[in-house]
């Protein structure tokens, strides 16, 4: 089947970009979308032209890496899937589709729809770790989790640090990959030492990077490629209550 | 140049001890003043980078992606073997010694997985005390499972992203190193070429990838732990942006590159759909814990699976290997696949795969246990092929996953070139010919987290180097030749893509150095290898910018690589007459068709070391000396 694509191109964060048309010939259903994309380059390259300039490493929907908006929409129409694991049987002949870069003040763009998103290393910098060097872990077994505790930690740690919950939001903000953090690690007794200080730390640092305020409109959970939920800020915002009580 | 294995000398289980109380420390004032670059961030970079940071080292790490929890380590599902004997069941040190040396078809250094196997139990409280959620029993305590044909319980786990949980514990601890300040990060550079001064490794040269600028970095020690190369097979389960390029460069500058053709193929990925395929997707080896795999007994028969009847199928594993059955080792159960297709058996439209079949696990557990177990599997396999393994059963097939080869390291995992050290999947150290599930992640881990924070340290305080900065004119040569490369492949203005030329070296490599080599394919591969990078340079298409965002660019430099480095694999392959682990030669093979070692002529590490362009390369052997345990043939059945 054949599909036309309307995609960001620009070539540098301080030009203008455009959205330009191509048409992608010969798609078969069960091409990823981003096999799709670099089918689309390979005939760009051999012509001599600039590829557009995409991200991607695992492509099995893990690394984090890839993440475009597709007809507005981060990483495109199926719920919980990268775009790296949208495929093709998803569109029909003669479909156009839009292909745009994240847009957000704390992720400027680098190419194209590549932009920096090392504003999340920031964020985990700030505190999103336990502190506690290499050797001298007392056994592993020696700390007992309740398993349903585990089993939610889990579900916060799976982030993949899109950006997709960011690039939805009206307000830019990253509450949702910050508080998928401060779950995993206040669930654990492991976390609990630090959870004040981390939560405040990691907060503050969300607000430096230039990420906007979460005024609770619910976009970053439909749009999250591993399902992390709305929970996850409301138990951001208690640890958060709890330390500044704690602090007066 | 012999080598020299720095092996330390008396009993197995006491050698690292003694060896650790034998190196030289350095100062803690001191530490500061000592530059370390690490290259990479995936498990045995980031927690090498995360321990020498917190020891007080001056820390540089460099990666690629745009951050460094992206690394390729991100991607494993399985789990991490420890042997914790937590399940009670008989495992030990020894024992998962013995099975990973086993494993590995004897062709790994005994004291090496020694230590592996030691250290083990600690990367696992280690990891905990990160808070990685592993998975737990209702009793609070860590749960285990069989993986990968042991025949204990010693695999620790996530759900199916225990690789995501371990990296983002590593990476998490080397976050708050950055933020002390020992650490620095340098995301988006890829490492071009190493700097020798005085016949020591002293930095690299990279390039920032976003500004297309050269940089020049100096350190007291470098530390490369840039993963594997099986991306030389253009489809594999590795990330696409995975590469030989940072071993490659080290290699030609005198690292000497061990076992090349020791690569793992592995039984279960979802089989090739297309040509515009960019890489494979793994389904995890736990499968095999419930899922049974076979192909219809007639060849031809095209009926549906769930059409086909008992009396017509053949469960090939469970025939062949009553004792193993579907747990057969990876090398084992990948040739039986290819064997079954070669016999014409193969399913599906291009009759290269077999089935994996849950219906008798969903009868036995319930459907609810085989999604707890599998769910996010079965899902991720019904996104790329749209069919449901509830339903009717998986078809898969053996796809290129990991490289045991790498560079040649010492005990202390320092290369042929003084102070240039390999971790991960980058060396060559423990799998042999042969890798076990659940011991990359062991590896990587006990690589950065407990043997390079003192065999590093052994070496900094023991060899003093020359002050130095990045006006050396090394730095300066090593700067401008890399230049120069850059400039050859923009000047490139054929018109074959990078990709296109991956793609075709890849299927050579698949054909003739997969999995079952001969003399005749393996001297098809050598001839056709040169003749297709004289294409690569004629005619490859290489526009754009260098200074600027250029994947492109990137990516044509990675092929350059491989194109180079695939002979060298070829070579190594085409000398080994014998057949060990996941190197079957079909000229080495018992009456049964299975793999036949030849421990006679071949127990030893082929070391080859880089002769020039156009000259072949040196061959160097480790001899290996087994001392503790007597080699013997692999059996499963
Ligand atoms: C799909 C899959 C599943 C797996 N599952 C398991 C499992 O269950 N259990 C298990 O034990 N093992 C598993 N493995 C194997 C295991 O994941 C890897 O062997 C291991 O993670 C490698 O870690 P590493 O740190 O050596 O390298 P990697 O994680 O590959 O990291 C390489 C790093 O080097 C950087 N880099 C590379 N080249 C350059 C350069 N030129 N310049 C600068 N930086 C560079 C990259 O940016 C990256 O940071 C799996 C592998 C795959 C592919
Ligand atoms: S490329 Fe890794 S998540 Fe999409």
């Amino acid at each position: 089947m054949k599909v036309h694509l309307k995609v960001w191109r620009q070539s540098g964060p301080n030009v203008k970009g455009r959205l330009v048309d191509y048409t992608a010939d010969q798609v078969s259903p069960d091409m990823s979308f981003l096999e799709m994309l670099d089918s689309v380059n390979e005939t760009l390259i051999a012509k001599g032209d600039d590829p557009i300039a995409f991200d991607s490493d695992c492509r099995e929907g893990i690394c984090g890496t890839c993440g475009v908006m597709v007809d507005g929409r981060p990483h495109g129409p199926d719920s919980c899937t990268t775009v790296c694991q949208l495929h093709m049987r998803r569109y029909k002949d003669g479909d156009t589709i839009v292909i745009e870069p994240w847009h957000a003040k704390a992720f400027p763009l680098i190419k194209d729809l590549v932009v920096d998103r090392s504003a999340f290393d920031e964020i985990i910098q700030a505190g999103g770790y336990t502190s506690v060097n290499t050797g001298g872990a007392a056994d592993a077994n020696a700390i007992l989790i309740p398993k349903t505790a585990a089993d939610e930690a889990m579900d916060s740690a799976q982030c993949i640090g899109c950006g997709a919950c960011v690039a939805v939001c009206k307000n830019a903000a990253a509450a949702l990959f910050t508080s998928a953090k401060v779950t995993h690690l206040s669930l654990l007794p492991q976390g609990q030492m630090e959870a004040a200080a981390r939560v405040v730390a990691m907060v503050d640092a969300m607000d430096t990077a230039g990420f906007g305020g979460c005024s609770n409109e619910g976009e970053c959970e439909a749009v999250c490629p591993k399902g992390i939920t709305l929970k996850n800020i409301a138990t951001m915002n208690r640890e958060y209550r709890k330390a500044m009580f704690a602090n007066r | 140049m012999t080598l020299d294995s720095k092996v330390p000398s008396g009993p197995l289980a006491d050698k690292w001890d003694r060896h650790r109380f034998d190196s030289k420390l350095v100062n803690p004032a001191n530490r500061r003043k000592h530059t370390v670059i690490i290259v990479g961030t995936g498990l045995a970079g980031a927690s090498a980078a995360a321990s020498l940071g917190e020891l007080g080292y001056n820390v540089l790490s460099f990666c690629i992606h745009d951050s460094p929890r992206r690394a390729h380590s991100i991607a494993a599902q399985g789990g991490i073997n420890a042997a914790k004997n937590y399940q009670n069941d008989a495992d030990s040190t020894w024992r998962l010694f013995y099975d990973t040396i086993k494993g590995g078809d004897y062709r790994a250094r005994e004291a090496n997985v020694y230590r592996l196997a030691q250290v083990s139990a600690n990367i696992i409280d280690q990891c905990v005390a990160q808070g990685v959620p592993f998975a737990r029993e209702y009793g609070g305590q860590l749960d285990n499972r069989s993986f990968g044909g042991a025949q204990v319980s010693r695999t620790f786990y996530a759900r199916g992203q225990t690789g995501q949980q371990l990296l983002l514990g590593a990476y998490q601890s080397m976050m708050r190193q950055v933020a002390k300040g020992s650490v620095t990060m340098f995301t988006q550079r890829e490492m071009l070429d190493v700097v020798l001064i005085d016949g020591k490794a002293r930095g690299i040269i990279c390039r920032n990838l976003v500004t297309g600028t050269l940089e020049r970095h100096v350190a007291d020690a470098v530390c490369l732990a840039t993963g594997g190369y099986g991306t030389a097979y253009y489809l594999s389960t590795n990330a696409v942006n995975s590469n030989v390029t940072a071993a490659w460069r080290a290699h030609k500058r005198g690292a000497f590159f061990a076992n090349p053709c020791f690569t793992q193929i592995h039984p279960t990925c979802i089989p090739v759909s297309g040509d515009d395929q960019s890489k494979l997707t793994l389904m995890s080896e736990s499968l095999r814990n419930d899922g049974r795999v076979w192909v219809p007994k007639n060849t031809g028969d095209k009926r549906h699976p769930n059409d086909i009847p008992e009396a017509d199928r053949d469960y090939y594993l469970e025939r062949k290997y009553p004792s193993f059955g579907n747990l057969v080792p990876r090398d084992v159960a990948s040739r039986n696949a290819k064997a079954m297709c070669d016999e014409g058996k193969g399913v599906g439209d291009s009759g290269l795969a077999v089935f994996l079949d849950f219906k008798e696990a969903i009868g036995r557990l319930g459907r609810d246990t085989v999604a707890g177990r599998y769910g996010n599997l079965f899902d991720m396999y019904r996104k790329i092929t749209d069919e449901d393994p509830y339903k009717e059963p998986m078809r898969i097939y053996p796809a290129m996953h990991y490289a045991m080869g790498g560079l040649w390291v010492d005990y202390n995992l320092m290369s042929t070139i003084p102070g240039l050290h390999v971790l991960g999947e980058a060396n060559f150290s423990d799998h042999g010919a042969n890798r076990l599930g659940a011991s990359a992640l062991m590896q990587g881990l006990a690589d950065g987290y407990f043997v390079i924070p003192y065999t590093l340290a052994h070496y900094i305080a023991s060899t003093p180097v020359a002050k130095a900065t990045t006006d050396h004119d090394a730095f300066k040569e090593a700067e401008h030749a890399v230049q120069a490369r850059i400039n050859r492949l923009l000047a490139g203005k054929g018109t074959k893509t990078p990709r296109a030329l991956h793609r075709e070296l890849g299927r050579l490599l698949w054909d003739e150095v997969g999995m079952s080599r001969n003399d005749a394919g393996l001297r098809r591969a050598l001839r056709r290898i040169p003749e297709l990078r004289e294409e690569f340079w004629q005619n490859v298409a290489v526009p754009g910018d260098p200074n600027n965002l250029n994947k492109n660019l990137e990516y044509a430099g990675r092929v350059a690589d491989y194109l180079e480095f695939a002979e060298l694999l070829a070579t190594d392959a085409l000398h080994r007459t014998e057949s060990c682990g996941g190197h079957f030669r079909e000229e080495s093979q018992t009456a049964d068709g299975e793999a036949k070692r030849d421990d006679e002529n071949f127990a030893y590490a082929a070391a080859w070391a880089w002769q020039g362009d156009g000259n072949a390369p040196e061959l160097h052997k480790e001899p290996l000396v087994f001392e503790n345990v007597k080699p013997s043939q692999r059996s499963y059945k």
